[in-house]
């Protein structure tokens, strides 16, 4: 420290008014960005957030950490002391409601030890007999003595637990089927589950959560009640062992009632919550959805497969039915072609028919050669013999074009040279004997 | 029936989540600040993620898995975050999976389920199922659900990259109360156990931050508990990756001398990972003891391969990069305008901080004075991989009851941007000389309080306010008489004012000056002996209020300088 810093004297002829005069100002500031951290940026922050200089920060610090430990003395024991509670015998402190009795019956289980201390506290100042006594009332120590007992259970870990295990004010009644159908079932069964949560021996205890909750989560939180490892007790209910040393008989025997009806009501317990888990597992909708889910991945593949195998049967039938069409249209245009080729035919067989009855009109039209006059019989077989002869020897065409040969031809030699122009060619191509057709030639 | 009552269920801890290595911390209601280890006891926790046919891996589990699974290990994540594929450096993902480019966005090629089919995985997803980790083991640990968390950033980190870290925590069911500067969160580490807490003193720290991929230097104003950052540096060539290859280049040549026809374990990739984790086990423990072993079965084509290193031996061949680091801290410290004669702490951060050498390096630059906070330097240093997460844990618990729209109002510009004093202002003295009071680069509004002596025959005391500045006074070290020269420039910071042993040749201290004179006042009657009590506040918009009083005398001195228009 400066310890070698000295203030110099006031020199001679120094003087201002009321021993104080500025000179100068500072140099313009530079702005900068300060880190938001640390306690002291805290300090910081509120005073600029609310304008505060630094002494007026100080004193309402000051005064709100005051105001807070008196808060805290006050809070934990606003409960209003039931009258007929006040009455209690302290005898029967086994019946009385430990919690209610230090005004912690809000808290329960939940209270710390710290909490019970407070309260204990709080009510010995308000109920210690001398305090009665002074104020003129009997001394009637009674509700002090029964202050004294739920503090001690209360501070004693396992004597707590004992009374905890039976203290039926902490129990949530599981909602009915109906309650919950109305869309209350997580805010109602979560409740019960985490009532009935402080019995375990495993903490934390998972939530029962909400419809968005994960597979993975919604089962951990089943299987942790399905595999509950409860502390529970019954030890509270136990009957009073006699506690002399004449009958010890009597004495065993209450022992092992006690035991065996411990034994009997932790079992009645662990089946009773498993039912609880079960209804609440009957009734999760979750559960469902994820079965559902489940269901449908299961499912995704062979749906798929099906769905594959249909469209390949469809696609097959309608392949079927377009050749089956087909086929039809197929053997109509035969009939029909059919049809048509026949009546060509008979058109061919009337044509060739008329074409014959030209060329064999067209020899009678030359008077079967014979010249003027009746020709002879012989001669007109003769001439009807080759004309046939020759009408068997050429086919269809041949005979059309004979036939126009003879269209319109009256006279008997130009008749005769075409039959002899026939007769030759066809000698020519071979169909013809020479000699066959002598008349015509 | 009893009425659930919602208790204050949250639990807020500290996060720091690094490139490298992450950690988590937490302080308890007593105010002790813990450190927790994960399922595998680790406190420092790898930030790997690894995929094994579905299964997933963290940590030190996942690190392990840099030899066999290489492709489908992500590591160096935490710089990506928030950026561009453009913008990134993917260097530290070499040997590992490597980052591509997924719609404006960074994604790595992995394959984290049984299907064996590789698919881009998105950074973001990756970051989220880190945080849940973290967050995984912090809840197993303190046996309730993690809601809360402060976590540190570098100094750089912009503000996209924080919203895609919060945006990704609250992927993990973990929502950020707030993100505090890494520095920072060291510093404050260590300014909640020095014993001044209600009141601290006004320094200059410098934080070395040395990690395995960057080394970031801080030079930060501290002023009464308020941190303001001077300057920033920040370089990603030296830093603990650097020094384990140059542990990695020594172990190969020496396996190359003794196995003359193998090849170069550095060329092989599983060699170079093997090399890689045991030459981090191997300077981690030249930390600790003089001598490491390194040991590595079947290291190329089935060859064993075993050798002793000591400290001073490894001392030298990282001296290069010992020596950088030194000149980055006074290329940080030059940068805040100040000089290493100003500097009244050093704070080593960052896995490599362990290495006592690179503390020694860097408290050579400074005075003597100076105090270095680092394990090879100061017994009760903090551990300097855990500063960062205790200091966010500190945080925390200070921030932990408030509202998140407080918060929010809190580190507000409108609050945090404060105007800083650009002049020290002191008192003048007998004889010229000058005691600072309100240092430099105080934030305003700020009150000060001194005591100093009046002249020894007590009387009437002038006492003259002014700004002053800090000269450096060089003296050639032949035959200086110690005491006269203390005398004159004594000095609040008195650490500060005397000789460094070092350089022999010059003396550098530091001299104050009184430039402009802001006030004067008069006390009267001051007894003998007795001692002058001065209040100096200066308001946010720079006028300077001053109270002056005989300590232990009635009445006093008021006055008022307003500021310069």
């Amino acid at each position: 420290m400066p310890h070698t810093f000295t203030l110099p004297s006031l020199p001679e002829g120094w003087s201002a008014d009321k021993n104080f005069k500025a000179i100068g100002s500072l140099s313009k500031p530079s702005q900068r960005i300060i880190e938001p951290v640390g306690p002291h940026f805290l300090a910081h922050a509120r005073r600029k957030r609310h304008k505060r200089t630094f002494s007026e920060d100080e004193r309402i610090q000051a005064q709100n950490n005051v105001k807070k430990t008196e808060d805290d003395d006050e809070g934990d024991i606003s409960e209003p002391e039931d009258p007929v509670m006040l009455q209690r015998d302290a005898k029967d402190w086994k019946g009385q409601d430990h919690y209610a009795v230090l005004g912690l019956s809000k808290y329960r289980w939940r209270a710390t030890e710290e909490q019970v201390r407070k309260a204990h506290r709080k009510k010995v100042l308000k109920h210690h007999p001398d305090k009665k006594a002074a104020a003129g009332g009997s001394e009637d120590d009674s509700f002090f003595k029964c202050i004294q007992k739920a503090t001690e259970i209360l501070l004693d870990p396992t004597k707590r637990r004992q009374w905890d295990s039976v203290d039926e004010a902490a129990d949530v009644e599981p909602p009915t089927k109906k309650e919950t159908q109305k869309g209350n079932f997580y805010r109602l069964w979560g409740r019960v589950f985490d009532a009935e949560g402080r019995f375990s021996r495993n903490q934390p205890v998972p939530k029962l959560g909400d419809e968005n909750s994960t597979k993975p989560e919604v089962e951990d939180f089943y299987n942790f009640w399905y595999t509950f490892d409860s502390w529970r007790t019954f030890e509270y209910q136990d009957e009073d062992v006699p506690d002399d040393n004449e009958n010890r008989d009597q004495k065993r025997h209450v022992e092992r009632k006690n035991a065996n009806a411990r034994k009997k009501k932790k079992t009645e317990d662990t089946a009773r919550l498993r039912h609880l888990v079960d209804d609440a597992l009957a009734l999760d909708e979750r559960i469902k959805k994820f079965k559902q889910a489940e269901h449908a991945q299961r499912n995704k593949k062979r749906l798929e497969r099906e769905a594959e195998e249909k469209r390949v049967a469809e696609e097959a039938v309608k392949a079927k039915e377009a050749a089956a069409r087909a086929a039809v249209e197929k053997a109509e245009a035969e009939k029909a072609g059919k049809a048509e080729t026949k009546k060509a035919k008979e058109a061919a067989k009337n044509a060739a028919k008329k074409n014959k009855r030209v060329v064999r009109g067209a020899v009678k039209e030359a008077n079967y050669f014979a010249g003027a006059g009746d020709a002879p019989a012989k001669q007109v077989e003769a001439v009807l013999n080759e004309v046939d002869l020759i009408i068997t020897k050429i086919d269809n065409e041949e005979l059309a074009g004979l036939k126009a040969k003879l269209d319109g031809k009256t006279k008997a030699e130009e008749i005769k040279g075409i039959f002899a122009e026939e007769v030759k060619r066809l000698v020519g191509a071979g169909t013809l004997k020479e000699g066959e057709a002598k008349v015509l030639a | 029936m009893s009425e659930e009552e919602a208790p204050d269920s949250r639990v807020c801890i500290g996060v720091s989540f690094g490139n490298s290595y992450s950690s988590i911390a937490y302080t308890a209601a007593d105010g002790k600040t813990e450190v927790i280890a994960n399922e595998d006891g680790d406190r420092q926790i790898p930030s790997i993620l690894s995929y094994v046919s579905g299964e997933e891996f963290n940590g030190n589990q996942a690190k392990a898995q840099l030899v066999r699974n290489p492709e489908n290990t992500v590591v160096c994540f935490r710089d990506f975050l928030g950026r561009e594929f453009k913008d990134i450096d993917p260097t530290p993902c070499h040997t590992s999976a490597h980052p591509i480019s997924q719609d404006s966005t960074i994604a790595f090629n992995i394959c984290d389920d049984d299907s064996g089919n590789a698919h881009p995985v998105s950074i973001s997803t990756i970051t989220t199922r880190h945080l849940a980790r973290l967050k995984a083991s912090a809840s197993d640990y303190l046996g309730r659900n993690v809601t809360h968390a402060v976590l540190t950033v570098p100094t750089n980190f912009t503000p996209a990259q924080q919203e895609a870290l919060k945006a990704c925590a609250a992927e993990a069911k973990i929502s950020i109360l707030h993100f505090i500067h890494e520095p920072i969160s060291s510093l404050l580490a260590y300014d909640a156990r020095s014993p001044d807490t209600a009141s601290p003193s006004d320094k200059n720290v410098v934080v070395v931050d040395i990690g395995a991929t960057r080394s970031d230097v801080t030079v930060v104003a501290s002023r009464g508990g308020i941190y303001t950052i001077l300057a920033t540096q920040h370089d990603y060539d030296t830093a603990g990756t650097q020094l384990d290859s140059v542990l990695i280049d020594h172990f190969a040549k020496a396996f190359l001398q003794k196995h003359k026809t193998s090849t170069d374990p550095r060329t092989t990739p599983r060699s170079l990972a093997k090399m890689k984790l045991e030459c981090e086990n191997v300077k981690k423990h030249l930390s600790l003891s003089t001598s490491a072993t390194f040991s590595v079965e079947s290291l190329v084509s089935g060859l064993d391969f075993t050798l002793t290193i000591n400290r001073s031996r490894y001392e030298l061949l990282a001296s290069k990069h010992f020596q950088a680091l030194g000149r980055l801290v006074l290329a940080g410290v030059t940068k805040a305008g100040l000089d290493p004669l100003d500097v009244s702490e050093i704070v080593m951060a960052g896995g490599s901080s362990h290495t006592p050498r690179i503390a020694s390096a860097i408290a050579a630059l400074f005075p003597e004075e100076t105090r270095v906070f680092s394990p090879a330097t100061d017994n009760n240093a903090v551990n300097p991989s855990e500063a960062a997460a205790r200091g966010a844990a500190i945080q925390a618990s200070l921030i932990a009851e408030f509202e998140e729209k407080d918060i929010e109002e809190s580190v507000h510009a409108v609050v945090t941007s404060t105007p800083h004093l650009e002049a020290t202002v002191g008192l003048v003295g007998a004889g010229d000389s000058f005691l600072p009071v309100v240092l430099k680069d105080t934030p305003v509004p700020v009150r000060k309080t001194v005591t100093v002596a009046a002249p020894k025959d007590g009387g009437d005391v002038l006492v003259r306010i002014a700004e002053g500045e800090r000269a450096i006074d060089v003296t050639v070290a032949e035959k200086v008489e110690k005491k006269t020269n203390g005398a004159k420039t004594d000095d609040e910071d008195s650490d500060e004012a005397s000789e460094s042993d070092d350089e022999p040749e010059e003396i550098r201290k530091v001299v104050w000056k009184a430039t402009k004179p802001v006030a004067e006042a008069g006390v009267a009657g001051v007894k003998k002996g007795g001692k002058v009590e001065v209040q100096i506040s200066v308001h946010a918009d720079l006028t300077v209020h001053v109270q002056i009083r005989e300590v232990g005398g009635k009445g006093g001195v008021r006055g008022t300088v307003e500021a310069s228009s």
